[in-house]
């Protein structure tokens, strides 16, 4: 089992979303991480799938993706050869007793603080998956009230771009 | 010219080359029926009983010709009615465009009469699908999907319209029909490999599905066994692919396959499949299927490469132009010892087969060889009969035999005949059981409108004969619920529909009512009366392997019913 990120460019069309994960839903994908987003293309999305699974997964996950019409290019996404990250929402207890351990944590990660009230504090953490994680796990310690992730969105290094083919 | 969306819609269907369509009429899709009656010179539209029937009548137009078939119906349940006859041809991949209508854009998602998201329903059973979203967009739509169904692994393409798109009205002209994408070879370097460990092979087994029939790479096949000096298997789905009698042919492949078919690829080393994609019938227990064997893999489509069996080689690309490539690399066997083994194979198998006196299963089989014609389109229903037949039914043409392998549909066969004969313009045939024929029946009133030829012949036993072989050997005999015994009279029913029909319980009777129903105008029902307890042999009992092959039953005594 590995995991594995693949990027998606697909006609920005109604429902396309829909198409994409109806696919990974009947074929039984085990997605960790989606997101959609625009492109610098107004008639292309770009979608960043996140799974895990053993090679022959990845190649059926690609290969079944390449089959809906929807999709003009996918990329596989080197852990490497690519930039990575994610944006986390955090939002815990604000009490005197953590009210200092919460912030070392917060500064020692860069975590900026968005929302500071005498019983919450929102903070915002941009990172790698695993920082993300490695922070939610201290703020455990504390108490947690609620919790948003975007998942992973990510550009492959230097000047090569999933746009090879045309549209 | 300026045109309403309803008149661009059968104007891009003539101009696309359809000179039939089925459908079932109703409100959301009246537009297109007032187009359909203006244009019914230059197109024929056929009635059906039921949208089901029209789409398995548009699927069958579609296998016979492998051009796609088209099908029409209205919003809400017409829609529905197609999901059987749409998921039939995505499994077996084949082309075919369905058209609905649906309430106007503006009552959308508001639960309007008759109203049902069909395409989100017909999602994960087409290959794509539209909503149209304006008048304008109306004509390419339709254009594009007829490329795409014909395009690499067709399949079905549903388009929906709103019904004030059928009334909108824009400038239309009309264009040349679209054609597939270019078909591509695999590449160089695959083949290459492939044809290195296929040069080392000293027990080579071909073995095709409907792929072959798709690319129309029967003359390649044929050279490339001669080449290897290898045996040929097909599967369910590749029968009438080459004709049932060449030499190297050993017959289907599978849970009901020929024995020296099954045998041979069970004992080759090196398996070169083409267009297939190694379903669970297929194979049986995938961790004991084909152990010995080094697996070549060819596909047009890319993700049945590696899906449910590893290959030693797999490549992506079109047959006929990936074998082109292959066969000049490919050394001239001569394999005298395979060649005995497959000549053992096959005595093992003329001692396994059926012999018996009487009007058995294969025996009306063989009559109905003595009637088929070498264009003949033979439909079945699934089951027992749909098993009898794939065995013991010869062709000589392909595209003759239309059959519903993936899914599996009972009720297919009735709608999938009279389509055949609509794109054959012959005489077609229906193999089904009395359960089968029950479902979808009411297209007897279709085939006696249209006066289609058509050959029904109802194996009789009053029992689901398939479930019952399961139950009888899986579930110690326990018949539950596949015990018809219907009243139904076969004969009578044809004659209330206004067709002719004839009852058998002997080969002599048999041959008679078959006499009369390949010299009738119209649909003609054969009741043909068999024994109840008559198993399809060979069986690989599910998840089994080869040593696990059933060849004979002894039902015994102490039965449930």
């Amino acid at each position: 089992m590995t995991n594995f990120t693949v990027a998606v460019l697909v006609r920005n069309e109604f429902g396309v979303l829909n198409r994409v994960t109806s696919m990974f839903r009947r074929r039984r994908f085990n997605i960790s991480s989606l997101t959609v987003s625009e492109t610098e293309v107004p008639e292309l999305s770009r979608i960043t799938v996140s799974s895990s699974g053993l090679e022959t997964d990845k190649k059926q996950l690609i290969n079944q993706l390449y089959k809906l019409p929807d999709v003009c290019s996918i990329k596989e996404l080197d852990i490497v050869e690519s930039v990575s990250c994610e944006l986390l929402l955090i939002k815990v207890k604000n009490d005197p007793e953590s009210r200092a351990d919460v912030r070392d944590a917060a500064q020692a990660f860069g975590a900026k603080t968005l929302d500071y009230t005498r019983d919450s504090v929102i903070m915002r953490l941009t990172g790698t998956s695993r920082e993300i994680d490695a922070f939610i796990d201290l703020m455990r310690d504390f108490t947690i009230l609620e919790i948003c992730r975007t998942g992973i969105v990510s550009l492959e290094r230097g000047s090569d771009t999933i746009r090879r083919t045309d549209l | 010219m300026k045109l309403s969306g309803s008149d661009i819609i059968v104007r891009t269907l003539i101009e696309q080359g359809v000179d039939t369509v089925f459908g079932y009429p109703g409100g959301q899709i009246l537009n297109v029926y007032d187009s359909l009656y203006k244009y019914q010179d230059e197109i024929l539209h056929v009635l059906t009983a039921h949208e089901q029937g029209a789409a398995h009548a548009a699927d069958g137009y579609a296998r016979a010709t492998g051009r796609p078939g088209v099908v029409i119906a209205t919003s809400g349940p017409g829609a529905t009615n197609l999901v059987t006859g749409i998921a039939t041809a995505y499994l077996d991949s084949v082309p075919m465009i369905a058209i609905t209508g649906n309430v106007p854009t503006y009552q959308l998602g508001t639960d309007s009469f008759q109203e049902i998201d069909i395409t989100g329903i017909t999602l994960p059973i087409t290959k794509h699908n539209y909503i149209v979203g304006s008048v304008e967009e109306l004509a390419d739509t339709i254009r594009e999907a007829f490329r795409l169904a014909a395009s690499g692994r067709p399949g079905p393409v549903l388009i929906d319209v709103p019904k004030d798109i059928q009334i909108a009205s824009c400038e239309y002209t009309p264009q040349e029909p679209v054609s597939a994408e270019p078909r591509r070879p695999a590449k160089d370097i695959r083949i290459e490999a492939a044809a290195e460990c296929i040069n080392q092979s000293q027990r080579p087994f071909i073995y095709f599905g409907g792929g072959l029939i798709n690319s129309e790479a029967q003359d390649e096949l044929c050279a490339l066994a001669e080449k290897l000096d290898a045996p040929i298997g097909c599967s369910l789905m590749g029968i009438s692919g080459i004709p049932t009698d060449h030499p190297r042919f050993l017959g289907m492949q599978g849970m009901h396959g020929h024995y020296a078919s099954s045998m041979a690829m069970h004992r080759a080393d090196c398996i070169i499949s083409l267009g297939v994609r190694f379903n669970d019938r297929v194979t049986g227990n995938r961790a004991k299927f084909a152990t010995n064997a080094k697996i070549i893999h060819i596909d047009v489509d890319g993700a049945e490469l590696d899906k449910t069996v590893n290959a030693a080689h797999s490549m992506r690309g079109d047959l006929k132009l990936t074998l082109q490539k292959l066969l000049p690399l490919l050394a001239q066997k001569k394999l005298p010892e395979w060649r005995r083994t497959i000549e053992g194979l096959k005595f093992e198998e003329r001692q396994v087969t059926d012999s018996r006196e009487g009007l058995t299963p294969r025996a009306a089989m063989l009559e109905l060889n003595k009637f088929l014609g070498e264009n003949t389109p033979v439909a079945t229903d699934v089951g027992q009969h749909q098993m009898w037949a794939a065995q013991s039914l010869s062709f000589r043409k392909t595209r003759r035999f239309i059959s519903s392998g993936g899914l599996g549909t009972m009720g297919f066969g009735m709608g999938a005949a009279i389509g055949a004969s609509f794109a054959s313009k012959e005489r077609a045939v229906l193999v089904t059981g009395d359960g089968g024929f029950g479902m979808c029946l009411n297209e007897l009133a279709t085939a006696v409108t249209y006066k289609v030829p058509l050959v029904i012949l109802i194996m009789n036993n009053g029992v689901l004969g398939m479930v019952r072989q399961w139950q009888t050997l899986f579930f110690d005999k326990h018949y539950s619920n596949t015990v018809l015994n219907r009243k139904t009279d076969f004969v009578a029913l044809a004659k209330a529909f206004g067709a002719d029909g004839a009852s058998a319980s002997t080969v002599e009777e048999l041959n008679k009512a078959l006499e009369k129903a390949f010299s009738c105008d119209g649909p003609f029902v054969v009741d043909c009366m068999i024994d109840k307890d008559e198993f399809v042999l060979p069986m690989l009992p599910p998840g089994g392997s080869m040593d696990d092959i059933i060849t004979k039953v002894d039902i015994g005594g102490d039965q449930d019913d």
